[in-house]
């Protein structure tokens, strides 16, 4: 039963992968070269030497965009199917597509926008070599902190809806969340690489490229496992009630 | 569909999934995200298992639009 979840997951993520991936190559490839093509501008003014091309840029944009992408909507797929695994049957009587479909709008919240909120993605040639380090570890803590304030609120949530009803416990769970991600938020570090000189207009649109390639991802994942999961647009609310 | 299914149906609660029966998955699931995670997010990046940057340079665009630390 929970490795059939788990592999519906992973089937699902896959799947959004690859509807998210031709939303980043739409919407997500213009400003990465626009941003390569700044950053080569840069170092020419520079003066610095070009770096040999390890992979073309052609396959970047579209085998690699494709892989990465992919990837990560498999594995979040995976961890999808073994929430909704915990989840089902636990929240009142959130029917199964119901249950995937909140998972996936929680997904997106918990492992995509809070942590752009605090650090936004960025495009080719914002950030310094030198902070790779310290960037890397601070996104991880935030990505981590913010799944264990979803865990602590999940609780929390729970156990006042056993005492005063699920209205009042699902609202009780996510001032608790927006509360200490908020929290956790104010006390970590601000990171800002942006050059002066780099489009302001470029980076929104990189930036929202991104978000919106996330969203894309988790929607499509809620959207086919509830559709495993008997729902059907229009059709029968059976499911959905 | 009448209402009345409708009604009755909603009254049926999901049976939920035995949290003993979860875990085991739940580990390997882990496994499998954190592995995927860290090769399309991080490696040869802040950390590196492999010399060079071939992995890196290969899900390059989607590590930038997955929103993780590039370069």
């Amino acid at each position: 039963m929970v490795g059939t979840l788990l592999l519906r997951g992973m089937l699902c993520g896959a799947l959004a992968g690859v509807v998210a991936t031709n939303f980043a190559w739409i919407f997500g490839e213009p400003t990465i070269d626009w941003a390569i093509a700044f950053e080569e501008h840069a170092a020419k003014m520079a003066g610095e030497a070009q770096g040999a091309e390890v992979v073309s840029r052609a396959v970047q944009s579209t085998l690699g965009l494709f892989t990465g992408v992919t990837v990560i909507g498999a594995a979040m797929g995976g961890l999808f199917g073994i929430a909704y695994a915990f989840a089902l049957g636990r929240f009142g009587r959130i029917g199964p597509a119901g249950t995937a479909v909140l998972l996936a709008l929680a997904g997106f919240l918990v492992l995509a926008f809070v942590p752009q909120l605090k650090y936004p993605a960025n495009p080719p040639a914002i950030g310094h070599a030198d902070t790779i380090g310290a960037r890397t570890g601070l996104y991880f803590s935030l990505l981590g902190l913010s799944l264990f304030a979803a865990g602590l609120a999940t609780a929390f949530g729970r156990a006042v809806a056993a005492r005063h009803g699920g209205r009042i416990g699902t609202v009780a769970g996510l001032v608790f969340y927006a509360v200490a991600v908020a929290v956790v938020m104010m006390a970590m570090p601000t990171v800002n690489e942006v050059p002066d000189e780099f489009s302001s207009v470029v980076l929104m649109k990189f930036r929202l490229a991104s978000l919106g390639t996330s969203a894309v991802l988790w929607l499509t994942l809620g959207a086919a496992f509830a559709w495993l999961s008997g729902w059907r647009p229009g059709g029968s609310r059976r499911v959905l009630a | 569909m009448s209402a009345t299914t409708t009604t009755a149906q909603q009254q049926v609660a999901v049976p939920a999934i035995p949290v003993r029966e979860i875990m085991p998955w739940a580990i390997f699931g882990m496994l499998i995200a954190v592995l995927a995670v860290y090769f399309v997010g991080a490696e040869q990046g802040a950390v590196a298992l492999f010399g060079g940057e071939a992995i890196h340079e290969f899900v390059h665009d989607g590590r930038h639009l997955l929103g993780f630390p590039c370069h």
